[in-house]
């Protein structure tokens, strides 16, 4: 169990972004392994390549170019291959309407994107930490809702 | 067509296991959740096939004592989580007792193996529950939150929008749109 590691993957266009979502997950406890896309189109093609392992936990950002994080949503829940995938949206929006769209369209965590290193660390530590607990202990995914 | 389903995972798992584990021919008992016990010598040769059985049913062998025990702490509190019965001691002494450890112990141990406490992993699986009478229902808040030992709706809702991030109420419409949505696009 000591060795197992959870597989994560990133879509945020914005560098600056996924430089601190790699960092913060190297300082966490949980091994993790994460892998980022620049944007919805590159995620769907680096997803719906068979030599890729799909993630255990998929961090969506919302405003992309050329395929947004919603319309990634969608496909992704279209596809059953697809099903053992966590997705959690990470955007800037909180508007009560997107957060509870998503949802509703079958998004499992909303992360509202912090403003400071610290404060990331810690909600992407409370992500895994839980998520963690789903893979390791058999929760129903189905009924895997979060906000932060 | 859809229609939604409820069972009683000790049974599931019981029946499945004895199901699997019949052709092996050998002379077994499944305790509870969780533990088989052989009741004869069984090679390495036939181990190593029955756990490419499970496997594909998601079941592991554990070979490691600290996760078997951690395992158990988690059993233990599936069992008290889910009993009829409200549970009268406190659940650090009923785990110890149970467990035959010092609570410190299996506290370390569990946070050790699972990068939670298990103060917090009891609330997780208090609030699943939860999750699955409120998807089931059969129940109201107010039952739910009797059920499962809160003092009050109001505490049940706060430990669940901590846990969540979202109330109750919030969880039970968005469970409802989905289903909505699936059932058009069927």
């Amino acid at each position: 169990m000591q060795k197992e590691f959870l597989t994560i993957t990133l879509a945020d266009d914005d560098e600056d972004d996924r430089l601190f979502f790699q960092d913060a997950f190297e300082e966490l406890k949980i091994n993790t392994n994460v892998t980022t896309c620049n944007d919805g189109v590159e995620l769907m093609e680096y997803l719906s390549n068979p030599d890729t392992i799909l993630p255990n936990i998929l961090f969506l950002d919302l405003n992309m170019p050329r395929k947004n994080g919603f319309e990634c949503l969608l496909e992704i829940k279209k596809e059953s291959r697809f099903d053992n995938i966590a997705i959690a949206i990470y955007s800037t929006s909180s508007s009560e309407e997107d957060i509870e769209n998503t949802f509703v369209h079958g998004a499992n965590i909303y992360i509202k994107k912090p403003s400071d290193f610290a404060t990331l660390k810690k909600v992407l530590s409370e992500v895994v930490t839980l998520n963690w607990q789903y893979h390791t202990s058999g929760l129903n995914k189905e009924n895997f809702l979060l906000r932060l | 067509m859809k229609t939604f389903i409820k069972f009683d995972i000790n049974i599931v798992t019981k029946k499945l296991l004895e199901d699997l584990l019949k052709p092996f021919d050998l002379k077994f008992r499944v305790l509870g959740f969780g533990e088989i016990e052989f009741l004869e010598n069984v090679s390495e040769e036939k181990i190593n096939q029955i756990t490419a059985v499970l496997n594909e049913y998601g079941i592991e062998i554990i070979e490691n004592q600290k996760s078997i025990l951690v395992q158990k702490i988690k059993d233990v509190i599936t069992e008290m989580v889910n009993s009829d019965e409200p549970i009268a001691v406190k659940s650090s002494v009923f785990l110890a007792d149970k467990l035959n450890h010092s609570y410190g112990y299996l506290s370390n141990l569990f946070s050790e193996v699972t990068y939670t406490s298990i103060e917090n992993y009891i609330i997780i699986q208090k609030i699943e529950v939860a999750k699955n009478l409120i998807i089931n229902n059969q129940l109201t808040l107010t039952e739910i939150a009797f059920k499962l030992n809160y003092s009050s709706v109001a505490h049940l809702s706060t430990q669940f929008k901590n846990i969540t991030g979202i109330t109750p109420s919030a969880f039970q419409r968005i469970v409802k749109k989905r289903r909505e949505i699936s059932i058009k696009t069927l």
